[in-house]
Order: C-alpha cells, then structure tokens, then sequence
C-alpha cells in the first residue's frame, strides 16, 4: 500500500504543467534537429531553423513554446492499492485541476478554456481533460499532453468497414493528413487508434501521441507511413518539403467483427508531453 | 518548395498608400514594423456583428494589419508572453468585408481559400504567414502591446502592438497569388 497527499499530488502536477509549457521531450527536439538537416535550402528550412530558435528561447526567456499553451489531457494511471489523502478536494480530478490552475498561473499559461456553447472564458485554464485508467502497483503516474487546438481541429474518426484492413486505414490516415495541410503547423506527429469502439479508438489516439520512445509492435508499419505522409511533401508550415511528418504512432484494441473504428489524432511540432511518476 | 526570395520587404503599418505592398511577392520574405492589431475568433465575430449592424468599428482598417493571435499573458519584466500566429483559415467568413473596408494584410498560420486570394487581389491586400509555434521567438519584436478593445474577452481581445522587424513570409500577395496553390 502507498499512500500520497493531495498536495503532494498538486505540487508535481503544477511543476509538470509549467514543464512541458517551456521545454519539449528530448525525442521531439532531436527529430526536428533531424529534419532540418535533411530539409534543402528554402522556406520551410527557415522555418525549422526558427523552430530551433524558438525552442532555445522559450527556455533563455521561460516563454511558453507556444501562445496556444493548449488544452491539457492527464492521464492518469493509479495503481489499485495507492490511497490518496484528499484533504480538502472531493476528488482525484479536483486535485489535478487545482495543479492545472497553479501551475498555470505560475508560468504565465494562456486562459484558453471556455464553456463550449456559451463561449465564457473559465479564467483558470482549467479544467483539463482527465482520464482516470488502472495503473501499475504502488504508483501513480501522470502523463500530460498540453493539446494546441489548431492540430486538434484537424483529427478525424471513421467507422471503417471490418474488410477495409491494413490499406483501409492507412488511406484514412494518409486522407487525414492530406486534408490538415499546412493547418496543424506541420511537420506532425500523428496518433492513430485502431480498434475498440467509437470513444476507445480515439482515447487510444490520443495514447498513442503521448508514446516516448520507438518501442512498439508495430513499428515498422509505423515507419512505412512516416514514409508515405512525406511523399505528400506537404513540408514544414505547408511550404514543401522532406518532412511532413516527424513520427507515426499506432494503438490498437480488439474491436467487433462487424466494425473498425480508427481515429487519427493530430499534433503540431510543438508536442508538448511529460509524465511524472509518484 | 518554396523558394525564399533573399531580399527581405520591409512594409510599415498604418500603410500610406500601396506603394509598399505592391512589391511584395508571395514567397518573399517580410519584415513588419509599425502598428499591429491582433484579434482572433471572438474578436472577429464582434466585428462582423458591427458591420452588419453599420456600427462603428473599435480600430481603424484603413491601411492597417490584422494578426490573428492570442498571447500569453506577460511575465513580470516582459511586455507581451508568447505572441505565435493562430489558424488563418477560421477567419476567412469575416475577411472580406474587412479588406473592403480597407484593411490592407492579414497575417496569421496556414493557407486560406480561394475567396481571401481573390478578395487580396481586388483589394489589393496581402495576407502575411508568420512561424507558427514560435511565440517565444516572436516575443522580441514587441516593442509595445495594450489592450485596445473588446478587453472582456480576456486573451480573445482586441490589442494594438507596435513591432520592429516582425518576420513573416507573404503567403498571398495583391495579384492574388498564393503560395499553397500549386
């Protein structure tokens, strides 16, 4: 049994917030290091030039990488036989967005959340979007994906037909990236999750997207359509070019033997993810 | 791919007349200067109900340079947070009547439809891209920001911006040619 206070809880989620506004994964950075070598002379290796200038300067400076400090997504992985002291909050999603809400004001974040009809701005930049699934024994482990929107408008879903099989998908996902052009500020990371039913296909695209590291079942395929998104020589901003896309990312679940769902979640170059471990 | 042309444009805002834009080409690389306006979504729908409703608008188009953008809030010491371009193409159904009215650029991320490229050449306007993601680099061009109007939409106001140097890339210039129409 492991037992963790609520404040512990917001003071890690706060430092993870503030985090992942500044400073990208290390894998992010070194794929665009990557693809501004490989890019030939022209605007869209200005562009990631910037892109790497920006990256230095939002640390020198503690700007946000982005003025879209995006909608944040917690997941949030809690082992069976971790017992949180409440405190004062009702819930483990009161305590998360209380981290959201500090850390937020600490780093100067934008207000970018609304109420969805109404439009009213919440003034806190909170409430993020929390997913609450089973994790490892003895731990409590908090991914964090700040979401920019403009990436996120360009993500789609289909229920596929369950003969559409591997090409089926692959043409979703390549139309997908094909329709988002030079909106999602590419060159892109891209989440796809395969299987499962209408809402699980897209919480695993959105899994996917937040995957560190090239380990994966299905990597090669991964690669194969890393390959075939450049050929759309979409380019960074839109402009032409090698990259279009910076990496692949698939999830999958059993799915029914009437359907296939697949989602395609989009992220711009500024991925922004960090996960904290308590 | 886009070739960069090596001479950068220089365009300064409130523009006199169209001596400066007329030069610029799309693909040519930008230097901006001068007065800035930034609104984005809600900001646009505000204007849009005033001009429908013949009401005065809060900021001068004649001349001027809309941004699409909505920064972070300034860090002590700092005079504006990270100040990067949002998606242009939401603001297409309000850019015509704009560019009528006389507003003279847009600039923001991302291309836009084939009604903006058209309306820039009857207007003769441009529409300017600026990096997309790098609001922390785009800080140090601001030299100075205010809230200018519509202030109760909090990051969705109105600000009015004074700028040295702001890079950008024109993405439509005043023939209407567009760098994303290949």
């Amino acid at each position: 049994m492991k037992k963790i206070s609520s404040e512990k809880i917001i003071a890690e989620v706060a430092k993870l917030v503030e985090r992942t506004a500044y400073r990208i994964p290390a894998e992010v950075k070194t794929a665009l290091m990557k693809s501004y070598r490989a890019e030939k002379a022209g605007s869209g290796k200005k562009y990631l030039g910037i892109i790497l200038e920006n990256l230095m300067a939002a640390e020198k400076e503690r700007l946000p990488i982005c003025q879209d400090t995006g909608l944040a997504v917690f997941f949030v992985e809690l082992g069976c036989d971790v017992i949180i002291n409440t405190g004062r909050y009702r819930t483990i999603e009161d305590i998360i967005n209380e981290g959201l809400r500090r850390g937020s004001k600490n780093s100067y974040l934008r207000r970018s959340i609304v109420s969805p009809v109404e439009r009213k701005n919440t003034g806190t930049n909170a409430p993020g979007v929390i997913h609450l699934l089973p994790g490892e024994k003895g731990k409590l482990e908090i991914t964090l994906l700040a979401k920019g929107f403009g990436s996120e408008n360009t993500s789609r879903l289909a229920m596929l037909s369950p003969n559409s099989g591997k090409e089926g998908i692959e043409e979703f996902i390549i139309e997908t990236v094909r329709q988002a052009g030079s909106l999602p500020c590419p060159p892109i990371f891209v989440g796809a999750g395969i299987g499962g039913s209408f809402e699980k296909a897209a919480l695993l695209s959105k899994i996917a997207l937040c995957r560190m590291g090239g380990k994966s079942p299905y990597r090669k395929w991964e690669k194969f359509l890393v390959k075939k998104l450049n050929s759309l020589k979409i380019g960074p901003a839109g402009f032409g070019g090698k990259t279009t896309a910076l990496d692949v990312r698939i999830e999958t679940f059993p799915t029914h033997i009437a359907g296939l769902p697949v989602a395609v979640n989009i992220s711009c170059w500024a991925h922004r993810t960090g996960t904290v471990t308590l | 791919m886009v070739r960069l042309n090596i001479m950068k444009k220089h365009l300064l805002f409130p523009l006199i007349d169209d001596r400066q834009i007329k030069s610029v080409r799309a693909g040519d690389e930008v230097e901006i200067s001068g007065t800035i306006y930034v609104a984005r979504d809600a900001a646009h729908k505000k204007l849009a109900d005033a001009l429908n409703k013949n009401k005065p608008l809060p900021l001068p188009l004649k001349g001027s340079i809309i941004y699409y953008m909505g920064p972070t809030p300034a860090p002590p010491g700092k005079i504006i947070g990270s100040c990067g371009p949002t998606t242009s193409s939401r603001m297409d159904k309000y850019t015509l009547p704009l560019l009528q009215s006389g507003l003279k650029a847009t600039m923001g991320k991302g291309g836009r439809s084939e009604e903006i490229a058209a309306g820039c050449k009857k207007y003769k306007a441009v529409y300017l891209i600026a990096y997309g993601g790098c609001g922390a680099y785009l800080n140090r061009f601001v030299k100075k920001s205010e809230c200018f109007a519509y202030c109760e939409l909090g990051p969705e106001a109105i600000y009015k911006l004074e700028v040295k140097g702001f890079p950008a890339i024109a993405g439509i210039d005043i023939k209407g040619k567009n760098i994303y129409n290949k």
